[in-house]
């Protein structure tokens, strides 16, 4: 029993944090001084700060949509390719994919700041969702792969006698046989583009083009230093929604979806 | 990994007749034509930026006026010879360290506490899964604020609980600093690893445990004598995932504590970013020291995979 007491105790420590901040983004502690009283003050704050919430929700929204579009298509092609056919140069297009999780972000993301240049996408948020979209295909095309392969190839083969052509096969028989990975890869896909800091931070300079976590970490450095904690708090309420309803919507998703990269990656 | 498909039976090099070749050709030519949008972006979003960054390594590339030649060992010896290099680098490893013990064995303690399944360890593990749900930057956002002098409700928490504390700086020395922040990443990941440890565990046969038990074993020594040795290949995966991240680590500082106080808490990243974007424009010499930390991960890398492979037989 006391080991229950101490788990309780430990999970309410964790939870903590995150219920504070639902109760700080309502109270007038720590606002500016249009705030006063209980209530969305500090929402409204943040709802009229610089280009405005929606459209930095709008910038947020758009990467992320975007990312997990391109996520799933390249993925879903390329899993497909990895698993079921065989073509020269397989293997070391495969590991080159990998080879992507050895190279640290900071380093990538200096030379993809001069190519984007180059590209004429600097400042653009599509730009930084094919960023994004490179970062996320090592996990993605891992996880497609063992997808199709577990596909029993009899089910492709009767489909193919009866005339499909392999992309036929692909969009009828077998789209709907690896849609737990497709789920699984769009919403790691989703919570890492909404949730990216530094490559828009590099990538992105004009403060109406920047997603919803530069803007709100850009409350800090307002007029005269003073900075608006309810309104952090309420931007870090928008921030966090969608991922804690994603988590707990797709929890099952989640947890396997990380084991399988996590442990055969 | 790579290896696992197994080849189709008409992939015979040598003794195809016309027609069996031609097919293979055309197999061929479609599993590339699949392939080909994860080569298009491997090769322009991937290998032409790791070239393009070495090239930037050497040259006196600056952020506004481009590529001005080469500029070969400077780069590298300036680099090297910054005010804030070696500070960064004890720092980031310090911060390493710190983080992945305490994080560790925080995640192996929580993954046994819930390791036997009934509702409630779920919903249990779900508390301690939930933050790994937020992003490191919202995450470090909400503990600016927890730790802000201003907005802090842990001063008045403590009050209430009879500590007299005062004005408590989360933030303002250069170790609280660092505590501060471990306990953000604390917070932040010890519910993914406790899932990963949790797997490991249950890996475990319950077989091995009773017999312990039989053989008059306490507590301790089945800890450190079964599941240490027994979770090995769990605790290797979480140690190398947690140092990568670490020396890695960006987000947490550039929010917290923007390096401060004093650049006691900058780290290797943030100086690559600082040499960059942050007032000195200089990508060639960013690169340069991006191409150093690249170089040092990768022998730290190979040194943990030997070392924990090692000990594995």
């Amino acid at each position: 029993m006391p080991r229950y007491v101490l788990t309780g105790a430990l999970a309410l420590l964790f939870l903590a944090p995150l219920l504070w901040a639902g109760v700080a983004s309502v109270s007038p502690q720590g606002g500016t001084a249009q705030v006063d009283g209980w209530g969305f003050g500090n929402y409204q704050t943040l709802a009229s700060y610089q280009a405005g919430i929606l459209s930095f929700l709008w910038n947020s929204t758009y990467v992320s949509v975007l990312t997990v579009l391109f996520t799933l298509v390249v993925s879903t092609l390329g899993g497909y390719a990895f698993a079921w056919f065989t073509f020269p140069g397989k293997n070391a297009l495969f590991l080159t994919v990998l080879a992507i999780l050895m190279v640290p972000y900071a380093t990538l993301l200096l030379p993809l700041y001069v190519l984007l240049n180059q590209l004429g996408l600097q400042n653009s948020l599509f730009g930084v969702a094919l960023v994004m979209t490179m970062f996320q295909l090592p996990f993605a095309t891992f996880m497609m792969r063992i997808s199709f392969e577990a596909v029993p190839r009899e089910l492709v083969e009767s489909a193919m006698v009866d005339g499909c052509t392999t992309f036929g096969a692909l969009r009828r028989v077998l789209l709907p046989a690896v849609k737990p990975g497709l789920i699984t890869v769009g919403m790691f896909a989703f919570l890492a583009a909404w949730n990216d800091f530094i490559t828009p931070l590099v990538l992105i300079s004009d403060t109406d083009k920047q997603p919803l976590p530069l803007a709100v970490a850009s409350l800090r450095s307002q007029v005269m230093g003073v900075v608006d904690y309810g309104a952090t708090e309420a931007g870090v309420v928008v921030l966090a929604l969608p991922c804690v309803l994603i988590f707990l919507l797709l929890q099952r998703h989640y947890v396997a979806g990380f084991l399988s990269g996590a442990l055969k990656g | 990994m790579a290896t696992s498909t197994p080849a189709p039976p008409e992939a015979q090099p040598g003794t195809a007749s016309p027609t069996q070749r031609r097919r293979r050709n055309r197999d061929h030519l479609i599993g590339w034509a699949y392939a080909a949008p994860t080569a298009a972006f491997v090769a322009v979003f991937f290998v032409l930026p790791t070239l393009l960054v070495f090239r930037m390594s050497v040259s006196d590339w600056s952020l506004f006026a481009g590529d001005r030649g080469l500029n070969f060992p400077t780069n590298f010896t300036d680099a090297l010879d910054d005010r804030l290099f070696w500070p960064a680098v004890r720092f980031t490893l310090t911060y390493t360290v710190v983080t992945t013990v305490i994080l560790i064995a925080l995640a192996l303690g929580l993954a046994m506490l819930v390791q036997e399944s009934s509702r409630w360890t779920s919903v249990l593990r779900t508390s301690f899964l939930l933050p790994s749900a937020l992003g490191l930057a919202s995450a470090s956002l909400l503990f600016y604020a927890l730790y802000s002098p201003q907005a802090s409700p842990i001063p008045g928490l403590l009050r209430l609980l009879g500590f007299d504390v005062g004005t408590i700086s989360f933030l303002g020395t250069p170790t609280s600093a660092l505590i501060s922040t471990v306990v953000l990443i604390v917070w932040r990941f010890a519910g993914f690893y406790m899932l990963l440890l949790l797997v490991g565990l249950q890996g475990i046969p319950g077989e091995v445990y009773e017999a312990a038990r039989m053989d008059g074993a306490r507590r301790w020594q089945i800890f450190w004598q079964i599941t240490v040795p027994l979770l090995k290949s769990s605790l290797a995966l979480c140690t190398i995932l947690c140092v990568t991240g670490s020396l890695l680590a960006f987000d947490q500082f550039y929010i917290l504590t923007k390096g401060g106080p004093d650049n006691s808490t900058v780290t290797l990243v943030q100086l690559v970013y600082n040499t960059a974007f942050g007032g000195q424009n200089d990508l060639g010499r960013a690169a340069a020291l991006s191409i150093v930390v690249l170089a040092a991960l990768l022998v730290i890398n190979v040194v943990q995979f030997r070392g924990l492979r090692g000990k594995e037989d």
